[in-house]
Parts: structure tokens; sequence; C-alpha cells
């Protein structure tokens, strides 16, 4: 066991944990934040991405100890209200179907768009080619990050 | 009537809910306004609901509540279904709120979703249940007025009166649920519709996108354990011993035992599996503690031995034999090739085959093969069970509540009113979810450790422990006469462990001289539902191979298909024929106009066509494709699709975009490999799967327009992609793929 202190969703955080365990299981099993989600658990899939300082970063192969003192954002701290930019293009293109890969697939857009304001077909090829939709969305996901890129 | 209050407490809101005998509200979700806003306003509540049938309920303030029967996957139920109700009700959509029902067989059915049948099951009782809602409203309002019923009109949730009376439904809502049921009510006609029709947003998309726990993994109880389960690591293997001594001193371990998914010698129902019948589970506090624990585990595993069972199809018993020994891949491509050469069934005959054959000028003969697929839901089995002695609670992700009661009941020897089924927001289906082992798994954990239990498979827990697409294969034979006409037609297909031929579909019916034959080798690795598991495997041989004949007959690909229709419909062959040969030309012909199949400069291009009938629907797709690093890539698609009235066109249409990306996913890269029994990808590492870089920039999609009664979408778009892509593979390679998955022909670090 280890302390472990960071900023979770802008609140500063302390959690006594395993400091091997991934921060995946800690957000959804120790904080209760189930809005990141386990896909893989070997960084492939991309269900699990959070912001670390900003950076689209898988949660699943993150342990804790690499956590302390880094600014995490989660789907569920993205914004206050849920109308993030591309939150909000999500809704207007309607992309989710089963929606359980789409908190990671938004982690990454907003990521993407904090770099790369305007980004081309090919950006957003390289930015999301890690986040699997086993739905099969990503043609209106592309769309809805290009309205997202206009707001 | 009955009439509950309800207030801003959840724990009183639940107990109120089921008292009603109302919905049950899943207790991770909080109602889902039909705007996809989070929650009713503030002011709205507490609710008084009254309710007026086991799918609409009412407050005086005008909040309507809509109950949707079936549980949601992605293919948008949770929106479409209660569109139907609100259409008929004439409520408002703005006032509507959706909320997910728990299984009651009594109120709702089988609450079935899969085989593409919510919207085409439910399209009936909910028109019925909306409408006489509706007349109850209208004949509160005229006793109320004083006015004969058939003046009182409605729109938009209003009652009105050409006196100038008016009231919200909000306002008649107690007066008519004391108003006797109707048997039966008056019906719109489809021009009339306002709802269907006219695409509404997905009621859960808020929620999806701020991260909320909708997901049966994400489901918790106050003192819930998690538990995990070790499986074989091969196809034919069983349990012999384990040693937990080292797992069980790891941190925050529970218990770890051995238990029987089925009791011995019991029948197998409907949906019931035997993958691994003997499981080991690891029960502890956390995820990652049970994870660390497993790794400690010891387990012994031995062959297992041959067995046979009894099925019970619903009171339909046969015995089956399932093989013990490991299998490989490829001895088993093997073994069809041998088995392919012996006497099959014969499932359907018309005219005399032989003979045609044996005249023939020309024979095109090719055969085709596909692996095992797995499912590869995003969110993997899970299941909340908590059992005790004389009643059950499930809360998770499953396809079909009203099979899963039987079996939990069943197995756990309490009657179905002590068995509690609520259903979740699945994580993706694909049939995958409607085998309830996972189920029976998460209750035998429970009931044994006495505690609620949460069950999780990992990612390589679901993956190798699959009920899979079956491997199959085909052989297609075409008997050509002198002027390259087609007198003769032999499908002769089989599988590990089910043949995939459907005897009675398209070409059968429009060849005079036509032989389906199909065999069967057993095997002890699952398989099961799959997106249409048959038909997308034949979906890609059939109409592959169509495409090579129309090439040898110097035909355009759709005038091959289109001719042979015309026969099937002016002279049809045989009486069994499953399509309608007009609506299966319907969709050929509006694809041909919207993918300007014939314009010069589409000529060019890599193009493939291939249309598809199953699950009642027609679909039929036009790709695009170029090679793109030595790799097939296709850029663009076109669909067209005959499902009848389509309730939300646009969702419908997401539904279909899906259905190409999953299609050109399983077609190009898809396959589990065996070797010894043991499924060689685990994980999304081995296991390749479309990604956004391989999805087509452009995908575009057209619905026949007809008011024929919903006939189903989920399956149906999905097996002719496979088609489309051999066909533009041709075009693009020059060379012919019979082979799934396709890229793996091509390019075999696929
Ligand atoms: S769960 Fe982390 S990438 Fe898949
Ligand atoms: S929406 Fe289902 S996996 Fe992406």
């Amino acid at each position: 066991m280890a302390t472990i202190t960071f900023t979770l969703n802008g609140k500063r955080k302390t959690l006594s944990v395993d400091p091997q365990m991934p921060l995946l299981w800690a957000l959804r099993d120790t904080m209760g934040l189930k809005g990141t989600k386990y896909g893989c658990g070997i960084a492939q899939c991309g269900a699990c991405t959070v912001h670390v300082n900003g950076v689209a970063t898988r949660s699943c192969q993150l342990p804790m100890s690499a956590v302390a003192s880094q600014q995490i954002t989660t789907i569920e701290g993205l914004s206050v209200t849920g109308d993030h930019p591309v939150q909000k293009a999500w809704l207007e293109h309607d992309v989710a179907q089963c929606g359980y890969c789409q908190s990671g697939q938004i982690m990454s857009a907003a990521s993407l768009l904090k770099t790369t304001p305007n980004p081309t077909a090919a950006d957003i090829d390289g930015a999301m080619s890690g986040n699997i939709c086993r739905c099969g969305t990503y043609t209106r996901i592309k769309a809805a990050i290009h309205s997202a890129a206009k707001k | 009537m009955k009439t509950t209050k309800t207030n801003l407490n959840r724990r009183s809101f639940l107990k109120a809910s089921v008292l009603s005998g109302g919905g049950m509200l899943l207790s991770v979700s909080w109602f889902t306004t039909a705007q996809g806003a989070d929650k009713l306003p503030a002011e709205a509540l507490p609710l008084p609901w009254v309710e007026l049938n086991g799918y609409i309920q009412i407050t005086p303030d005008n909040v309507i509540k809509l109950m949707c029967p079936n549980p949601e996957f992605g293919q948008n139920v949770m929106t479409s279904l209660p569109m139907i109700l609100a259409e008929e009700l004439d409520a408002d959509w703005k006032n509507v709120v959706v909320d997910m029902a728990a299984h009651d067989g009594v109120k709702y059915g089988f609450q079935f979703t899969g085989g593409s049948q919510s919207v085409r099951a439910y399209w009936k009782p909910l028109r019925q249940a909306g409408a006489s809602a509706r007349h109850m409203l209208r004949e509160a309002a005229a006793q109320a007025w004083g006015v004969p019923v058939e003046e009182v009109t409605t729109k938009a949730g209003t009652l009105s009166h050409a006196s100038g009376k008016s009231a919200t439904y909000g306002e008649m809502a107690s007066k008519a649920a004391t108003i006797t049921v109707p048997k039966t009510a008056k019906l719109k006609t489809p021009a009339d519709f306002s709802v269907v029709r006219h695409s509404k947003k997905n009621v859960e998309g808020k929620k999806v996108v701020t991260g909320k726990p909708l997901f049966g993994i994400d489901y918790e109880q106050p003192g819930m354990l998690l538990a995990m389960v070790q499986h074989p690591p091969a196809f034919g293997m069983k349990l012999k011993s384990f040693d937990a001594s080292q797992a069980l001193k790891m941190p925050g371990i529970n218990a770890i035992f051995s238990f029987k998914v089925f009791e011995d010698g019991s029948e197998r129902g409907m949906f019931e599996t035997r993958t691994f019948n003997e499981l080991v589970a690891i029960v502890g506090n956390s995820t990652w503690e049970v994870m660390n624990a497993r790794k400690k585990l010891k387990v012994n595993w031995e062959p297992a031995p041959d067995f046979k069972e009894v099925l019970n199809m619903r009171g339909n018993k046969r015995e089956e034999f399932t093989p013990g020994g490991l299998e490989s891949t490829a001895a088993q491509f093997a073994k069809m090739d041998e088995r392919a050469k012996q006497p099959a069934t014969v499932l359907r005959k018309d005219g005399d085959p032989e003979t045609a054959f044996k005249n023939a000028a020309q024979v095109l003969e090719r055969t085709y093969t596909a692996p095992f697929l797995a499912h590869n839901t995003m969110e993997p089995m899970n299941c909340f069970a908590h059992v005790t002695a004389d009643k059950a609670l499930f809360v998770g992700p499953l396809q079909a509540p009203g099979l899963a009661e039987e079996t939990l009941a069943n197995r756990f020897g309490l009657p179905k009113d002590k068995v509690e089924i609520q259903m979740t927001r699945m994580g993706g289906g694909f049939g995958r979810r409607a085998y309830p082992h996972y189920m029976v798994e998460a209750g035998v954990i429970s009931r044994q450790v006495k505690a609620p239990v949460k069950l999780v498979y990992t990612r390589e827990d679901d993956m190798t422990y699959g009920i899979y697409r079956p491997m199959y294969t085909a052989t297609y034979r075409a008997a050509l006469d002198a002027d390259k006409n087609l007198i003769g037609f032999h499908v002769k297909g089989g599988g590990i462990p089910e043949h995939p031929v459907h005897a009675h579909r398209f070409p059968a019916g429009a060849v005079a001289n036509y032989l389906a034959e199909g065999w069967e080798i057993p095997s002890n690795i699952t398989i099961g539902a799959f997106r249409a598991p048959r038909s997308n495997f034949n979906a890609a041989a059939e109409q592959s191979f169509l495409d090579e004949l129309a090439e040898l007959m110097g035909k355009d690909p759709f005038d091959l298909r289109l001719d042979l229709l015309k026969q099937a419909k002016a002279n049809p062959v045989g009486k069994f024929n499953d399509y309608d040969a007009d609506r299966y030309a319907g969709v050929l012909t509006l694809l041909r106009e919207k993918s300007g199949w014939d314009k010069p400069e589409n000529k060019a291009k890599n193009r493939g066509v291939a249309a598809y009938f199953c699950h009642n629907s027609y679909a039929g797709h036009v790709v695009e494709m170029t090679l793109r690093n030595g790799q097939p890539y296709v850029q663009k698609t076109y669909s067209a699709i005959d499902c009848g009235v389509v309730v939300n066109p646009d969702a419908a249409r997401n539904m279909v975009e899906g259905a190409v990306v999953d299609g050109i996913g399983n077609a190009l890269y898809g396959g589990l490999v065996q070797k010894e029994g043991v499924p060689e990808q685990t994980n999304f590492d081995r296991y390749r799967m479309i990604r956004h870089n391989e999805a087509p920039q452009h995908i575009e999609v057209h619905f026949v327009q007809n008011d024929i009664d919903p006939t189903g979408l989920g399956e149906p778009p999905f097996p002719p992609v496979f088609g489309a892509v051999a066909n533009a593979l041709y075009k693009t390679t020059g060379k012919r793929s019979y082979n799934q998955p396709f890229g793996r022909e091509i390019d075999k670090r696929i």
C-alpha cells in the first residue's frame, strides 16, 4: 500500500492503494467512477482512455505509482454539465450505438483537438485508431470530430 | 387504478415502483427524458404516476413515462420502441420519459433482443398499447365534458373538443385509468405518422457521452463481492484439481472454489451451453485483487471425454453428442475437406439437377471457407447476482430475459416469480448475450458465498470462453448450357458443428434444377448466434459465386440477379421460397441507381456488389475499394435496405453504417484459430478488429419507402457486406478470394 496524491477532475485526491494497481481499477472500484471503461487491459482498445496532464492515456496500463502529482481528467470531469464541444458534437451526430467505447473515443478526440484544433482525416486516423468500436461508429465519430473542431 | 407517490429519494422510489406493479427501474439509471437530459426538472417531482397500461404512465402535469420492453444493445430500441407507443398515444415526444422495463413475462412477453425481432415483434403490441391508452383518455374527456367520444380529438398530448374544451393527458389520466381497457383500438394509418419515421435522438445519448454507469459491468450494490472464473485453457479439457492455498493468502480474497455451471445430467434448454461446465471461482473485494490472486491459483486440467446429453428445446427433445479431444484449425479444415466429399443430407431438390449437370456445356464450381469468429463485444460478459434460498436477483447485460428466467428458475430450484431479472444497457451483444451461462455462474457463486456478487470476465476470458460463429464451408456449382443459360444450381455446405445452408433462399426458386445439401461435424467448441451466423457466411460465398457466374455468363452482376429474380417471380420453382422476389429486386434497383453503378466514370472503379435476404429484410451494398500500402481498403459504400417502415431513420442509418464497418472488419480480418483446443487469439493484440483508419470515409444508406410493417434491421445489412467486399477485392487485386478472412490471403500478417 502506498499513499498517492493527485488531482482528479480538478480536485485534490489522496488514496491509499496498491501502487501497482492500474488507474483504471482505482477509478472504477476505489473511487466509483464508472465512466472509464475496461475493454482489454493491455492498451489495445482505448475504452479506458483518460487525460493525464491533458494527454490521452490508457488508464489500464498506468500504475497508480505513476499517477502521483499528475492531473487526471476522466469523462466525468471533461465538462461540468456534459457540454464539452466534443460531447455536444457526439449528440448532434447521435454517434453512439451500444455506447460502451464512447467515453474512450470522446477522451481521445478531446485530447486530439487540444493539440490539433483543425485535424485532417489523417490526423483523426492517427489519434483515434487506438480506440476500437465493435459497433462500427467510426464514420460518425470522424464527422463529429470535424463538427467539434468548428465549435 | 394504481396511483403511486414517489419522491426524490431513490430507495423509496424503487420501492414505490415495484409496488405499483409498474416498471422497475434499474437501480443505476434515472429517468431518461426523450431529449436526453439527465433527469426530470426538479419541479416535476415528486411524481404521482398513473398507470394506463403496462407500458404507459402519466403524471397530472403531463409527463408521460413509456416503458421499453426489450434490452438495449446499441440497436436503439430504447428510443424506437417508445416512439411506436408515443405515435399511437399521440404523445408529445418532448414530454416523454423512457424507462427500461425489468423482465416481466406476463406484461411484456419474452423481451428478446435478437434475431432482428425487437421492432418486428413489438410493432403491433406497442401500437395497440398506445392506441388503447389514447382511447381511454378520450373516453375520460368525453365523460367529463358530456360529449360523444368520437368528437374528442387528440394532438401532442392534448385532448380537445370543438366546443373549445381542452385538457392535457395528465389532467385526464386519473379518470382515464378507471375506464375499461378496450379490446382493440383503431390504429393510425402510416400517412398520419408524426413520431414514427421522424428521426429522434438516442434517449440515452447524454448519459453515454457523460459516462453514466449504464452498463452491467458498472452495476454495484452495497456489500457486493467481485468474482472471476477460471476456465480450462483448451476446448476439450476439464478440471482435474486445483490448489488455492497461495491465492487465498492474497489480499482481499474471500473464497476460491470449484462449481458446476449446470448440474450433471440436467437437460440442456434453449440457449444453454456446456462450454466448460466446471469452473473455479475466485471471489474477492475488488477487480484488481481478484486478478492478482488468480495468478497464484494452481489448476490442473485433464482431457474431457466424449459426452451425450439431452437437448430440450422448449419441449422438443433430442440427444446430442459432443466429442472429446483437442481440435486444431488446420486439422479441422482438412476434416471438412474430407467430409465434403461424402454424401450429405438433401435439404431441397427441384427438377433433375444430376441430369442438368451431366448435360451441361460448362460447370462452374467453387469452394468457400470461413473460420470461427469471436463476438468481442466491447463490454466483456458480466452479471450481478444475489441468490438466496427463496429468491434471486440478477442484473446485467443480457439479450433473452424470457428464456434466461426459465434457465435460472430451473438451476436454482425457484419458482419463476422469485427470479427477478433486470436488464442493463449492453456494451454490444451480436447474439453473444443470449446465452445465460454467465448469469448462472454469477448465481451459483452468490449462493455459495451468501452475498451479492458481480461476475466479470476479463477480455481473455471473454475471447477464449466463447460461443463462436461456426466454421463453415460450402461448394457451389452452376451448370450452363451451350448458350450460357443457367440450367442447374447446387450448393453443398457443411460446418463445425452446424451447416450453413438456407435451402429455400435465393437462387432457389429461380433455377429449374436445384439441389441443396448439408452436413455437420460435431465439436466441443461451442458456437451460436452471431449477427446472422449462417447468413453472413452464405452471403459471402453465394454472392461471390454469383459474381463469378455473371462474369462467366458475360452479364452485369446486377442484371444476373435481377434476371433470376424475374424468373422466380414469373415462374417460381418449388413452393417454399423464403423471399419476396419484388422486394429483393427493389433493393437491387435502388442500389443500382443510388450507387451510380452504370455511370461510365464508376465502371473503372473497383466496385463490388452483393444483396441478400435474411431475418425477413432485404439489404444490398456496393463497396468501392483501393489498395493502400498493399492492403485492401474500402473507401466508400452505398447501401439499400428494405425493412418495411423505418421507425427511427437516423438511428436505422447508424445501425446500417455499423453493419457495413463491422462487415468489412470481419470479412477482411476476423478469425479465431485453435491449436490443440487453445485459441491463439486471446485479446485485441492478436485478434484484429477494424479500426478508425480502416473504416470507409463515406457510407451512404438508402431505404426503400413502403408501408410494410417493420421486418427487422439488426442482422440483414451485415451479411451482404461480406459478399460485396469479396467482389470488390476481385476487382482490386484481379484474384478471387474464397477463404475468410480475405485479408489474410493477401497479406499473411493480417
Ligand atoms: S482497457 Fe485500456 S486500452 Fe483497452
Ligand atoms: S458504440 Fe458500441 S463499441 Fe462503440
